[in-house]
């Protein structure tokens, strides 16, 4: 027992001091803080910048004067007395960067005649901002002229979102797929991941041992298994070292971030467009908040952790097994893999559906298979899995994880001290399943 | 009582017997070759004693107890043939996590290698990685990280390759030494001139089977075929005795091979007869080299395979 904790503290050690894991560790957050500032900055700095529009009502559309100008960051200037095509011509000389014409309609009819011009293509956003400002205006004029109130417009107005309530057996409560879901994914995500970066992170780790002809040394102080499991237990600590470090990172910089960059905090993000659209979007902020607050952070936090350790410490038997067998040629340990990552990104797959279709046999099969359901039930988490099948889920789990370790602890061990052979598949079934 | 006794061991695979009913008992502060060709089941019979690989049959008896691997690796140092240590790991750390897992404190590992460094003047390796050092000097890092827990049985599987005559000698001295504070060495190599050099005792394996089991110049004796070299004060004339034949001549020099039924004595009386002035006559013994080729001529070069039927 003494000894595999010396080799957990080697492996945890030896990879936790090496520069790049320091490296990896601490950019990756600051990167992801900073791309997501850059972007933030980006929309900003977008909608900061004034466009001088010239602009000519024949249609007597705005009555000179356009309503929340300032708002989407344009300058309108009204032209009177002069010709369209003059001002087509000359609205460059003049300091106007667009030119906006609109000839005279009747607004009762369909409109589709009215040009905005420029030197190179208009940006999207430019363009939907102006044609916002243009059909709020041409809404207002046919208001009037149906002589209807804004305020009754309004309450005439629908923007209704469905709110989906679960009813199953005594219990009634709101359903919230949209956030739960995501969350869920989100984990599913993050094991499948896991379990691919540290799982072939334990590979290499063997095959050092191996290539470096070291396990032969090891093997005559600890035995096989200890060195296994201590390489396995030593790369899972490295992995929560990693996550924890990139959680508070994160969090740190996200809460420190906007005292750098003035202006970064939510209040001064713009709110996109008139009074409708600002409604909608704190009805999305509204079920957003509902949302990530009837998230049941304890089950979710709860199976994370579980499937994780399970999933990890299942693939990473397998992984080993397979390190131990490949000589030192990568393109072997690529073909040797392979048979392994196939029910990681099975498991995958069928997490996706999971989403759509959380009680399809194919996903209820997927979330009790020990070796795709760390990923697929994370991604079913959140539908009300019955308990009975949880458990069973995870019962499964623990007895893959304990008949893969057997298992490829027996391959392990045979196969760390084989040298410059190839090894097949049958021989290694016939390893695994040998008396000792 | 001996340090070790090995008693009827077999191993076998599903094509090779690669050990087959192989016993010897070793003796402590004896230093004790291994010798055989390759595929001889030499490995093997290491890995079973250093509790890699467990016997299908046989005893293993270790300080008069039976051999137990969890515990007796604690006092047990084995250089494997294919050598390895960390390449990316600090040769300190290194030497101390190896200490450590033979079952040493922290503050007795490090003290140790400490001593060990000093010994072979590798201070300045301290933190070095072993990539950076030349394949000599990880030969002789690996040395000291087998004896570092003080083993009373030494295995050394081809100690000496890649080694200079220098760094050479000075394993030879600490074998030697250890031997002398009553450890026990099995030497298992091919460069029979290190064997007879360093071993008192020596078995031979083949295909799995020992062959030759005896002391260095027990085994010579054996092996001798009463061969002499004779130095004269002339060219003798030619030579015609019923005690021995004269195999090669070199001027003065002459090598024979003296006949069944007759001793060395016969030999020294032709000349005294012939008037020829006798400077130096000495028996040549077979070179353990020449032992080894004899026995294990007509074996096949490589070691074919076979079905097993155990």
């Amino acid at each position: 027992m003494n000894k595999i904790l010396l080799v957990i503290q080697r492996e945890y050690l030896v990879r936790v001091k090496k520069k790049s894991f320091v490296v990896t560790t601490i950019l990756v957050p600051i990167v992801i803080v900073v791309f997501y500032a850059v972007i933030i900055a980006i929309g900003m700095s977008g909608s900061s910048e004034k466009n001088k529009i010239a602009v000519i009502d024949q249609a007597n559309l705005f009555n000179g004067k356009v309503e929340n100008a300032k708002r989407d960051g344009s300058q309108y200037v009204f032209i009177t007395g002069q010709s369209p095509d003059s001002i087509k011509e000359f609205y460059p000389k003049m300091g106007y960067d667009y030119f906006l014409f609109i000839p005279p309609m009747d607004f009762s009819q369909r409109v589709n005649n009215i040009q905005l011009y420029s030197k190179s293509p208009v940006s999207v956003t430019l363009k939907s901002k102006v044609e916002k400002t243009i059909n709020n205006a041409i809404e207002q004029k046919r208001l009037q002229s149906a002589n209807i109130s804004p305020e009754q417009y309004r309450s005439i107005k629908s923007d209704i979102s469905i709110e989906n309530k679960l009813k199953n057996g005594k219990e009634e409560k709101k359903s919230v797929a949209g956030v739960a879901s995501g969350v869920a994914f989100f984990c599913g995500m993050l094991i499948y991941i896991i379990m691919l970066i540290y799982g072939t992170m334990v590979m290499r780790g063997v095959m050092e041992e191996k290539i470096s002809r070291i396990a032969e040394v090891m093997v005559s102080s600890v035995k096989p298994f200890q060195l296994m499991m201590g390489k396995i237990i030593g790369i899972g600590a490295v992995g929560l070292t990693q996550f924890a470090i990139w959680i508070l990172l994160i969090a740190g910089l996200q809460f420190i971030l906007p005292f750098f960059i003035p202006g970064l905090d939510a209040s001064a993000i713009p709110q996109a467009g008139p009074t409708g659209g600002m409604a909608g979007t704190m009805g999305m902020m509204e079920t957003m908040r509902t949302g990530l607050h009837s998230v049941p952070w304890v089950l979710i936090i709860g199976c994370f952790i579980f499937y994780f350790l399970g999933g990890f410490l299942l693939y990473a038997s397998l992984f080993a097994a397979v390190g131990s067998v490949v000589s030192d040629d990568q393109q072997e340990a690529q073909q040797m893999v392979f048979p392994i990552m196939m029910p990681i990104i099975l498991g995958f797959v069928i997490m996706t559906k999971a989403i759509s279709e959380p009680n399809s046999p194919l996903v209820v099969f997927g979330s009790l298979f020990p070796l795709t359901s760390p990923v697929v039930m994370m991604g079913r988490i959140m539908y009300d899995v019955p308990a009975s099948q949880l458990i069973t889920s995870m019962l499964l789990l623990v007895l893959g994880f304990l008949f893969f370790a057997w298992l490829t602890a027996k391959i392990y061990r045979t196969g760390i001290l084989m040298y410059g052979k190839k090894v097949s598949w049958k021989e290694m079934i016939k390893w695994a399943f040998r008396k000792s | 009582m001996n340090r070790l006794e090995v008693k009827h061991l077999k191993k076998y695979y599903t094509s090779q017997k690669a050990v087959d009913d192989i016993s010897f008992s070793l003796a402590p502060g004896s230093i004790f070759g291994l010798l055989g060709p390759n595929g001889a089941g030499k490995t093997t019979l290491i890995r079973m004693i250093t509790g890699i690989l467990y016997p299908d049959e046989g005893d293993i008896i270790f300080n008069g107890q039976p051999f137990n691997p969890d515990k007796d690796n604690a006092y047990i140092g084995y250089m494997p043939e294919e050598k390895g240590l960390y390449k990316k790991m600090k040769i300190g750390d290194q030497a101390i996590y190896l200490a450590q897992l033979k079952g040493l404190s922290k503050a007795t590992a490090i003290e140790r290698v400490k001593q060990w460094f000093i010994k072979f003047e590798m201070q300045s390796w301290w933190n070095k990685k072993v990539e950076d050092l030349s394949k000599g000097m990880q030969q002789k890092l690996q040395f000291v990280t087998t004896v570092l827990n003080d083993p009373k049985l030494i295995i050394l599987d081809e100690p000496f390759s890649g080694l200079d005559p220098v760094n050479s000698n000075l394993i030879k001295e600490e074998i030697h030494k250890l031997a002398q504070n009553g450890a026990s060495i099995i030497f298992s190599t091919h460069r029979m001139e290190q064997v007879e050099e360093i071993c008192d005792h020596i078995i031979l394996v083949n295909k799995g089977q020992k062959i030759l089991d005896g002391t260095v110049s027990g085994v010579k004796q054996q092996f001798k075929e009463n061969i002499f070299s004779i130095g004269l004060d002339s060219q003798p004339g030619p030579i015609n005795s019923p005690a021995f034949e004269v195999i090669n001549s070199r001027d003065e020099q002459l090598i024979l091979k003296i006949k069944e039924g007759f001793r060395s004595n016969d030999v020294l009386h032709y000349f005294l007869q012939q008037q020829i002035g006798i400077n130096s006559f000495q028996e040549i013994l077979p070179s353990l080299s020449e032992i080894f080729i004899k026995l294990v001529e007509g074996t096949p070069l490589t070691r074919q395979f076979e079905t097993v039927t155990a």
